[in-house]
């Protein structure tokens, strides 16, 4: 039996390429993060009512005539007002994600318009049933809405720091390592600070068949080898 | 080129194209960006991006091309996106794009009104003459609190008998808040393969027919009609635009044609949200009709006139207005 080969990795990253001819990576996000981001939503919009409805209770007809107009708005606009301004709600935003065209672009009016009057048939049955359904049924995470007004929900790309090298030093990788594997080894080195000590000593010390180092010289050497791939090839 | 002289030759232009897209970020820097700066984005940025292709290319370390990446990343939606002039926009809409996206459904919307039309009428004729039909499609409670609230023995004609300017806002919030949402249920539930749109029109003419028939048949002629002819102009209009636009997008899904049926949808989403639109304006109207002219207490005479004034308003705005430009 021959084992196939599919064409992508299973991930979350969704590739689109852009005119300038480069690909862009959008992580989506899943149902669990999308739900906590709801649940913060649902928090923010009850405490917008009750404050809507004692603040215009005492008004009278007039006062109960605006708060309902206020309950309507926020039933369906919520999501589009924050949307359209910086692309996530307010809990979107606590969870780290947005609202982005399948194209990368920012959600236009229409697109945010559509998905959240759809998401009325995602909440069917129950506390997003249909939606979420359909979310797990596809490639992207997209419910009823998304699919419809071609948006993704995505995680919002952190600041990337770049770390100092680890030492000055620079060593030449006693054998010849193809183009792969000087990727891992500088992976490794910027990667560094997320694995204890432990770890990377245990990673480092599988070159030791090669070169015959142990322990810290092991995690040494290889900091070595990635600035002499930076520098010096 | 080595990473490094890579790094060091191209850190001034990332750290240009950086800080410039924190000013395009900000509004307030934004403003202040000459026109020179302005034009500057694209270049910058077309540059970044062979840079980034560059880095990946050559295999330079994971985390630069992490960075450039999240430029690019950050870029794209600024050289992409969307501005648009609201109030012209929405004028624009009123006065041409909704009249004109309808006639271009005319099909959707003529089966949409027999949908609402045909279950209406039948179940409005039977109600005239059958008095117990009506507790199929309503409780009985709801039936006789309809009842008592168009009773002529009432002073007043409306939905309660004593009413201030006061009820008639809150009443108008209300209306607002229930039609529009019932308009944007019907369409919302068209996804489900138009079945939720055939529902709520289907069922909204059975309740709305079997209450005009068992009113009549009670001989509330003079509280029920003057009543609901004027704002019934926008309202049932509206809603019958909804399920339109509740079918098209079941018809996308059903019937897609040469496309996939995720590319019929998206299309017949976006054509779709015009009418949806123009239905909440027209509800949105029709709720202000309801709440402050419906209600009041003026001559049955009058009530009719501007009733038969709403409809051929409603009536020539759809039929006609946009039809300027050669676009139909």
């Amino acid at each position: 039996m021959t084992e196939r080969i599919p064409d992508s990795p299973l991930d979350t990253l969704r590739r689109y390429e852009i005119p300038e001819g480069v690909t862009l990576h959008l992580r989506v996000a899943g149902p669990v993060v999308r739900a906590c981001a709801w649940a913060i939503d649902a928090l923010i919009r009850s405490l917008i009512y009750l404050s809507l409805a004692v603040l215009l209770g005492y008004l009278g007809g007039l006062g109960l005539g605006v708060m309902l107009i206020g309950f309507f708005l926020i039933e369906w606009f919520y999501p589009v007002v924050f949307e359209l301004h910086n692309g996530a709600t307010p809990g979107k935003r606590a969870m780290g994600i947005l609202v982005i065209q399948e194209n990368g672009t920012p959600v236009t009016p229409a697109a945010s318009v559509i998905r959240n009057l759809l998401r009325s048939t995602d909440f069917l049955p129950f506390l997003y049933g249909v939606g979420l359904v359909t979310m797990l049924s596809n490639r992207s995470f997209q419910r009823l809405g998304d699919l419809a007004a071609g948006t993704l929900v995505v995680y919002r790309d952190q600041n990337i720091e770049r770390m100092d090298p680890a030492t000055s030093t620079t060593l030449k990788p006693p054998m010849d390592l193809s183009e792969e594997e000087q990727l891992v080894i500088l992976n490794f080195a910027e990667r560094r600070e997320t694995l204890s000590e432990e770890r990377r000593q245990e990673l480092a010390e599988l070159l030791s068949t090669q070169t015959g180092l142990q322990g810290a010289a092991a995690e040494q050497a290889i900091y070595g080898y990635a600035n002499w791939i930076l520098k010096g090839r | 080129m080595k990473q490094q002289q890579f790094e060091l030759e191209n850190q001034p232009l990332w750290e240009e194209v950086e800080s410039l897209m924190g000013d395009l970020q900000r509004k307030r820097q934004h403003r202040r960006l000459s026109k020179q700066q302005h034009l500057q984005f694209p270049l910058l940025y077309r540059k970044l991006c062979s840079h980034y292709a560059l880095a990946r290319s050559r295999g330079f370390s994971p985390a630069l091309v992490d960075q450039l990446h999240s430029l690019v990343l950050r870029g794209h939606p600024l050289l992409y996106r969307f501005k648009g002039d609201w109030l012209w926009r929405t004028l624009q809409f009123v006065l041409n794009g909704f009249p004109r996206a309808l006639r271009r459904q005319k099909n959707y919307f003529l089966i949409a009104l027999m949908a609402f039309l045909l279950p209406g009428v039948i179940m409005g004729s039977i109600c005239f003459f059958n008095e117990d039909l009506i507790y199929t499609v309503m409780s009985e409670s709801m039936v006789a609190e309809m009842e008592q609230n168009y009773d002529p023995a009432n002073d007043r004609p409306g939905r309660s008998a004593e009413r201030s300017s006061d009820t008639d806002f809150m009443m108008f919030g209300f209306y607002i808040m229930n039609n529009i949402g019932i308009g944007f249920r019907t369409f919302a539930s068209g996804i489900l393969f138009g079945i939720g749109s055939l529902f709520f029109l289907v069922f909204n003419g059975l309740v709305i027919g079997g209450v005009a028939g068992h009113l009549s048949r009670l001989g509330y002629h003079d509280t029920f009609w003057p009543f609901v002819s004027g704002h019934g102009s926008f309202e049932l209009t509206a809603i019958v635009i909804c399920g339109a636009a509740g079918l098209m997008l079941g018809h996308a899904l059903l019937a897609p044609g040469q496309q996939t049926r995720l590319q019929a949808l998206k299309r017949g989403a976006l054509e779709a949200l015009p009418l949806v639109m123009g239905a909440a304006l027209m509800l949105l109207c029709a709720a202000f009709i309801e709440a402050f002219w419906s209600s009041g207490s003026v001559a049955v005479a009058t009530k009719y006139s501007v009733a038969a004034l709403l409809w051929a308003v409603v009536i020539l705005y759809l039929l006609f207005m946009g039809r300027k430009d050669g676009s139909g």
